[in-house]
């Protein structure tokens, strides 16, 4: 384990979180025990096999999921909801509403945090030009690509002006060359904003491409591994993925990873899944 | 998009077609068999006389007392129907364990033929529309409740996820997110409500009544009226078929 970051914005202590109760055939501990710094500023990536309880971390962070035990402070506040004034989120897909424009999508955004109406439009303008979607601002969510509805969900995000991103596979359901792009893109938006992100994925290029530093998952009951340090300054260019340094970094994430992967398919898949759920164990982690 | 969209046209324009020669063919086989076959007038009057009294109903305003009935038990089955069907089915889609015990318990019920309890409902409310208002409600209720818990019930949990994240409250939920998402469902349910409804009401008219277009029906039947009879029943089919459309047509500007 490193040294703990000098100014943390995200403290985690102790956190487990189990889902049903012992006993039921439903109950899974998907989380035990973990504690994490997230620094100011940083992009940390969460990385292990699945079901391994990451995006469960990711969602007590965000307050979306109450833990079962410990305790997660966000800029000094302890954390006992949603706080869409400190963090925002971005999911893996379809998290925009169907039945409203990009445009409107944004704006829904700052009405449900509480921006004056006043500031709302001009503030939709910005964001969608930050992400290069200005043009598409009329078009529904179901007429663009995939790759263009995560931009629209990041231009949501972004108008929020919060001071953290949680990320939850944001690119898992993309094709590679597409996430290669949007990868660069979040490697330049994070060198010129100061945004902390936490960034699930289980991609180990995309996790050494894009992090400050990865945190490594054990097979379930998840706990933190390692935590390794991705020295490289952004904005990342695609030359670093040739690097000798990136391939290194790479290894060094796989070999950590091999034998928890080879746990998690062990176990039995999960009958049905509901929302916030650990993923069944399945293949995708060995990948990449 | 050119060349498939006119492709689809024509193929449209062609089985329209089809569908009116279907029709013309039964006229016609109707106007043949009545004017020189050997087909008894009691059992199937000619079309022409058929007309001469649809043109006598229409012109004498007869029918208006009858539709007004009919249409009058529509409305009141339909709105205690949809008022009902949705707050129940709203306020069960709020709890899973609510869901699992009503949906199967509404459905097991709107799959047995309900119209058997018709005669139950006319000792309880009488052979005036009162009974007719109650089936016709009865009825209509289950489409309507049934899927309004499916459409609350499966607004996906990544939306509501995703609308919490941004610290939307109860109310701004249940606006921008619960309702879009369940409108299109809970629209076609107000559709197959209204239509059971519409059913069930001509339907118990005829059986057991005192007024409606049903019952004049019936009527005209027990008095060997034929003619003005399938006068009637071309009238009925028309005013259905406008009523279908006209629900149909808000339906689909519901769904955009």
């Amino acid at each position: 384990m490193m040294m703990p970051p000098a100014d943390p914005i995200v403290q985690v202590r102790h956190v487990s979180h189990q889902f049903g109760d012992e006993g039921e055939t439903r109950h899974v501990q998907a989380l035990q025990d973990t504690s994490l710094d997230v620094a100011r500023g940083e992009l940390l990536c969460l990385i292990g096999p699945s079901g391994c309880g990451k995006s469960t971390l990711l969602n007590v962070m965000g307050g979306l999921v109450a833990p079962t035990t410990g305790t997660v402070t966000v800029a000094g506040k302890p954390v006992r909801g949603p706080m869409p004034h400190d963090i925002s989120f971005i999911f893996q897909e379809h998290a925009l509403f169907p039945w409203n424009t990009v445009f409107e999508n944004v704006v829904l955004g700052m009405t449900f945090q509480g921006v004056p109406r006043a500031q709302r439009e001009e503030r939709a303008r910005r964001a969608l030009e930050a992400v290069g979607l200005s043009e598409f601002a009329a078009h529904y969510p179901g007429e663009l690509s995939g790759g263009m509805r995560q931009r629209a969900a990041l231009a949501r995000a972004l108008s929020l002006e919060t001071d953290i991103l949680l990320m939850d596979e944001p690119f898992g359901a993309l094709d590679e060359q597409t996430r290669m792009v949007l990868g660069e893109d979040l490697s330049v938006l994070l060198s010129q904003s100061h945004k902390t992100i936490v960034f699930v994925t289980h991609s180990l290029g995309e996790a050494v491409f894009l992090a400050d530093r990865v945190a490594v998952f054990s097979a379930r009951p998840g706990t933190i591994k390692e935590v390794i340090a991705v020295e490289e300054p952004h904005p990342r260019k695609p030359d670093f993925m040739t690097s000798p340094k990136f391939h290194r970094l790479r290894d060094e994430l796989y070999s950590l990873l091999h034998g928890e992967i080879r746990k998690a398919m062990a176990e039995t898949p999960q009958p049905r899944r509901r929302y916030g759920e650990p993923a069944p164990a399945d293949t995708t982690g060995t990948a990449q | 998009m050119r060349r498939p969209g006119a492709g689809k046209r024509r193929e449209r324009g062609l089985s329209r077609l089809v569908q009116v020669g279907f029709a013309v063919f039964l006229l016609a086989a109707w106007y043949v068999a009545t004017t020189w076959g050997e087909v008894s007038h009691l059992l199937l009057p000619n079309p022409v006389n058929v007309w001469h009294q649809l043109v006598s109903i229409l012109a004498s305003g007869e029918f208006v007392p009858d539709l007004r009935v009919t249409l009058g038990e529509l409305a009141i089955a339909f709105a205690i129907a949809m008022s009902l069907g949705i707050t129940l089915g709203y306020l069960i889609s709020r709890s899973p364990y609510a869901i699992k015990v009503f949906e199967p318990l509404f459905s097991g019920i709107f799959s047995i033929p309900i119209i058997l309890f018709l005669p139950l409902y006319v000792l309880f409310f009488g052979l005036g529309p009162a009974s007719k208002i109650a089936l016709g409600a009865t009825i209509g209720f289950f489409p309507i409740v049934l899927n309004t818990i499916a459409g609350f019930g499966n607004v996906d949990r990544v939306l509501i996820a995703a609308a919490r994240s941004m610290g939307a409250g109860n109310l701004q939920m249940f606006r921008h997110v619960l309702m879009p998402a369940a409108l299109p469902v809970i629209l076609a349910g107000l559709r197959m409500g209204f239509t059971v409804a519409l059913l069930t009401i001509i339907g118990s008219e005829t059986i057991a009544s005192l007024s409606g277009l049903g019952h004049r029906i019936v009527n005209l039947a027990e008095n060997m009226d034929m003619a003005r009879m399938f006068a009637y029943i071309a009238f009925v089919v028309v005013i259905a078929a406008f009523l279908n459309a006209v629900v149909s047509a808000v339906e689909a500007r519901g769904r955009r």
